[in-house]
């Protein structure tokens, strides 16, 4: 076929008809196999990158990272000092340099901490599917019921817009009215995002107090609206559902220790993806109170001997919409201006469990009653945690 | 073939359809994609999380947004049966 065929010769440079020809031509090849070096080059620098497949590999990757990430993370406040203090040319002392050191120190350490930790929480929820949890609570007694779905609530993977089949699945499977409810309390308010926002901010113990109580909150709502007999007020469509029966869930296949790496993995890029610019946002406006509000400003209003700080906390918490990642550094700033830590425990509960939204979503399958009951069970029992903290606190 | 995504109008069940339609299209499959955003709908696949996705009426995967090759998986099996 030595060009015999025009078509055939075009792209090549076997028959070339003049000079000018052969050197396009010439050009055209090395172009080629420039591009073809490029593509291999880069797809070696893909492959070397891409995470490993087998655990081995993995488990690898996983401790150099660790080992990355807890050397950097103890540099983090020398960072922040040297880029306010040296790059900035700010005074650490003065109301800016202090905002600025504060917001360089606390977003990168916040944004840390919460990688790490969707991460291993994330592995930790692949042993936790919803049908799973279902399956423990189908059946179960009231007051133990209960517990055990706040606790599963804090471990389940939940999103707030899979809240509606979650409630009638769990209610389809036979578990209690009021012990669904322990769960839908506990899954957002006991989250990853806002404990590890707590600890990182204002440390373990209160990041500790805020889980056990909201646990407490979740555990003692739902045997409360368990014990008001709410049943007939789940919209009537559900219950003849309920009738149904409960068969038909896909098949649960093991997942191997491989692919749970890969759901924390999954789990960190697609959780800290979202986030994160609430993370900033949050830190911002607490950084901006950290340099700018004197401190004990805050103690007359919302300090613990304003009673009536605790209910106006709860009822500005419930049209406000925010997930934890934006509220906790405000928290953070309040506190630090002499708010008192019932009253801002009870604005955050109220933030993260109460919301408008919610409710339009559960009214779809609740009537109104029960929403009512559910808005005022909730909302008095994180009343009580704000006022007992302001009291022995 | 006809593929069903369950939800009701979250961001991930928007994704979901979107590598569906994706899917679909490389594979070169005729499929009808629809949103299914009625709870009692989407009960009928007994779904406790979704997005779901449902090919030809059975539920293959729930709770999360499958990779593109997954759901090309999926469709591949269901023209097989």
């Amino acid at each position: 076929m030595q060009g015999s065929d025009p078509k055939d010769a075009a792209p090549c440079a076997c028959a070339p008809k003049t000079v000018r020809e052969a050197r396009e031509a010439l050009r055209a090849e090395r172009e080629k196999v420039h591009k073809a070096q490029a593509e291999a080059r880069a797809q070696r620098v893909a492959e070397a990158l891409a995470p490993p497949a087998n655990l081995p590999g993995k488990l690898g990757l996983l401790f150099a990272v660790l080992i990355i990430w807890w050397n950097l993370y103890q540099m983090l406040p020398g960072i922040a000092r040297f880029a306010t203090q040296s790059l900035l040319g700010l005074d650490l002392a003065s109301r800016l340099g202090s905002s600025v050191e504060f917001f360089l120190y606390d977003t990168p350490k916040v944004l840390m901490l919460l990688a790490l930790v969707v991460f291993g929480v994330g592995v930790i929820r692949s042993f936790f599917t919803p049908e799973r949890t279902r399956r423990l609570l189908a059946g179960k007694s009231e007051a133990l019921g209960n517990m055990l779905a706040a606790l599963l609530g804090t471990v389940t993977p939940f999103c707030s817009c899979s809240a509606v089949p979650l409630f009638l699945g769990f209610l389809n499977a036979g578990v209690p009215l009021g012990v669904t409810f322990s769960f839908l309390i506990a899954a957002p308010m006991v989250n990853e995002i806002a404990v590890v926002l707590l600890y990182g901010l204002l440390g373990w113990k209160v990041a500790a107090l805020y889980m056990a109580t909201g646990l407490a909150v979740a555990m003692v709502a739902g045997f409360v609206i368990g014990r008001l007999k709410m049943e007939r007020h789940v919209e009537d469509w559900v219950q003849a559902l309920r009738a149904g029966d409960a068969q038909g869930a896909q098949p649960q296949e093991e997942l191997s220790w491989a692919e749970r790496l890969n759901a924390g993995a999954h789990a960190t890029r697609d959780i800290v993806g979202k986030v994160w610019l609430w993370v900033v946002l949050g830190i911002a406006v607490g950084a901006g109170i950290h340099g700018y509000v004197p401190e004990g400003m805050l103690a007359s209003i919302m300090g613990r001997d304003a009673w009536w700080s605790v209910p106006a906390a709860v009822l500005l918490g419930i049209p406000m919409y925010s997930n934890a990642a934006g509220i906790v550094p405000v928290v953070h700033a309040l506190l630090e201006k002499g708010a008192a830590l019932g009253t801002v425990l009870a604005f955050m509960m109220s933030v993260i469990a109460l919301s408008l939204p919610e409710a339009v979503i559960l009214r779809k399958v609740l009537k109104p009653r029960l929403i009512a009951v559910f808005f005022g069970v909730v909302g008095g029992g994180i009343l009580l945690v704000g006022f007992l903290f302001n009291a022995i606190w | 073939m006809k593929i069903e995504v369950l939800g009701m109008g979250c961001a991930k069940c928007k994704k979901l359809a979107a590598v569906a339609a994706q899917a679909v299209q490389e594979l070169g499959v005729e499929a009808e994609i629809v949103k299914v955003e009625a709870v009692k709908e989407i009960m009928k696949y007994n779904v406790l999380s979704t997005p779901g996705l449902v090919v030809d009426g059975q539920l293959k995967a729930a709770g999360r947004v499958p990779s593109l090759d997954e759901v090309k998986g999926f469709v591949k099996q269901a023209q097989g049966a």
